[in-house]
């Protein structure tokens, strides 16, 4: 017994010390500074831009500004669409190449994401030339009269969307072939043999059999899309602005501090809520599994 | 039975998406119109100015030093705190998981948004140094999450064996966890380190004066508009991925036919 307890002290003392470097890394730059945007949204702004002492409600009051729905509101439509094209785009893909030959397999996923090792900017670049005023998308519409000269391509929703499903789709098809590559074919071809159709069999059993894959490109993609910025900012133009492009108006023409981490701790609310209550009730659920098997022994 | 050949069309649909807009800044970086219209006739001439741009080597400098430095500092903090999430089960590891999970569940500009703010509190100045902070913290928890999907795989009863069998730790760490352990290891600094040569906004954020790297000046140059030598420099700058991800990619799988 007391040997026992002595061991268990002699073990604790290297998980305490060998976990502190990353755990007191994440408090330090990650921990620390988003509780200090929530701490900031309460502060005065000095009208040369920079924080005051004392605090004020004025930072958060403006969240109430008027401009903001619209905004919102956009956020949100664009980002669920956005996953929505990834993911119904996604499943199929990863299907097709998780039954391919396995040296076929490594080829065309190398294909699928050799693009996406380009620099994220230059991404955004290449529509930029692809969809400018003297581009040749644009060139071929004219000629065709469907365009007219006037009108242009570049600055509205449907780039920023089109240009936001070209950058998260790689990151979709990825987690979701990971999951169909472990998916047993062969339960397709059972269901079918008793007599279920090819849509059917593919809806009830090959879908459900991805579903983690599916849970974790959901999540890949919806995140990145709530916070984008410079999509919106090189291709989007005022019309089609996103949350971030305000918070980042704020910081940077602005220097209004409190009023970007106001917006800034908003936004993080609206992610993280979600994301704890899902992580809890997880927890919860495998805490009861537990309890539930350790009563079944 | 018959299968179906929609995912088949999906897959050449997505590819050719994939490609056109590549392909497009290829072919523009030769045309000698100046803002990318029309095709005006073939020229190096973009290439050449670029040569001779000095602000771009510098950004190359400074990309390249900010991906070392992150890529070790993630690399060691990443892999260790895979190790104890790993091997305790403890409230502190809890603790310690959620830390490692949250930066992924946040987009990029509010982690920019937050350093911006931490760092302008305490009073650093913006440059590299901040940087190469704001890059080990959001390339930790990739890292971790990567070297923690090669552990869990990993049988612990191998360490016991090695135990029992009279091994110390320098050698079961050389003899077992190293090659075993590697691979992993090594995914989890190769993604380090081009998530950070590619970052651009958290990046943006945190740099000062004399702290551009690459993908900021390809920002700013978009902005200005001097879209014909970004051109040149981004088919520079994507041959040279290209050819480090085939070349890798032939070495790594031994089976070549």
């Amino acid at each position: 017994m007391n040997r026992n307890a002595n061991s268990q002290t002699k073990r604790r003392p290297p998980e305490w010390w060998l976990t502190l470097p990353s755990f007191g890394w994440m408090t330090l730059f990650f921990l620390v500074p988003s509780a200090l945007i929530f701490l900031i949204a309460f502060r005065p702004a000095l009208p040369n831009g920079g924080i005051d002492d004392g605090w004020s409600l004025a930072a958060v009051k403006s969240l109430f500004d008027p401009s903001y729905p619209l905004v919102i509101w956009r956020t949100i439509w664009l980002s669920f669409l956005c996953t929505a094209l990834c993911l119904g785009i996604g499943v199929p893909v990863a299907y097709y190449i998780a039954r391919l030959r396995p040296n076929k397999r490594r080829w065309v996923l190398l294909l699928i994401i050799l693009p996406f090792w380009s620099n994220f900017l230059i991404r955004i670049l290449a529509w930029q030339t692809l969809l400018h005023s003297e581009g040749p998308v644009k060139q071929l519409l004219e000629f065709l009269r469907i365009m007219d000269p006037q009108t242009t391509l570049l600055y509205n929703v449907w780039v920023v969307l089109t240009v936001l499903v070209y950058t998260e789709l790689p990151f979709a098809i990825l987690p979701i072939y990971a999951a169909a590559e472990k998916f047993d074919f062969g339960l397709l071809d059972a269901a079918r043999d008793l007599g279920a159709t090819q849509f059917r069999a593919f809806w009830t059993v090959f879908l459900p059999g991805i579903k983690r894959g599916l849970l974790t490109a959901l999540l890949v993609v919806l995140i990145p899309a709530f916070g984008t910025y410079a999509i919106t900012d090189l291709v989007g133009g005022t019309q089609a602005e996103m949350i971030g492009n305000v918070i980042a108006r704020r910081v940077l023409s602005d220097k209004n501090y409190p009023q970007a981490s106001a917006l800034s701790a908003a936004l993080c609310l609206v992610i993280l809520t979600p994301m704890l209550i899902a992580l809890f009730t997880q927890r919860q659920n495998q805490r009861k599994q537990d309890k539930n098997g350790g009563a079944a022994k | 039975m018959k299968r179906s050949s929609v995912p088949a069309w999906v897959t050449v649909f997505v590819i050719i998406f994939f490609y056109i807009p590549t392909l497009m800044l290829v072919i523009q970086s030769f045309n000698s119109a100046k803002y990318g219209g029309a095709w005006q006739g073939f020229t190096f001439d973009w290439y050449r100015k670029l040569m001779h741009e000095r602000e771009v080597w510098r950004a190359v400098e400074n990309s390249l030093c900010v991906a070392a430095y992150s890529t070790f500092g993630a690399t060691v903090l990443g892999t260790l705190g895979a190790w104890m999430l790993n091997r305790y089960k403890s409230k502190l590891q809890g603790g310690h998981y959620v830390l490692m999970y949250a930066p992924l569940m946040v987009p990029e500009i509010l982690m920019g948004i937050s350093l911006l703010m931490f760092f302008v509190n305490i009073g650093i100045p913006l440059g590299l140094p901040t940087i190469i902070l704001a890059h080990i913290t959001f390339c930790i928890s990739y890292v971790c999450f990567t070297v923690m999907g090669r552990l869990q795989d990993f049988d612990d009863s191998l360490i016991h064996a090695a135990q029992d069998l009279g091994a110390k730790w320098p050698t079961i760490i050389w003899k077992i966890l190293l090659p075993l352990l590697g691979p992993g290891i090594l995914a989890g600094a190769l993604l380090a380190f081009t998530l950070s040569i590619d970052d651009f906004v958290i990046t943006f954020f945190t740099s000062g004066p004399g702290s551009t790297t690459l993908p900021v000046y390809i920002y700013s140059a978009i902005k200005k508009g001097s879209l014909a030598t970004i051109n040149a420099l981004s088919v520079l700058m994507m041959t040279v991925t290209f050819s480090i991800v085939l070349i890798s990619n032939y070495f790594i799988n031994p089976k070549k036919s």
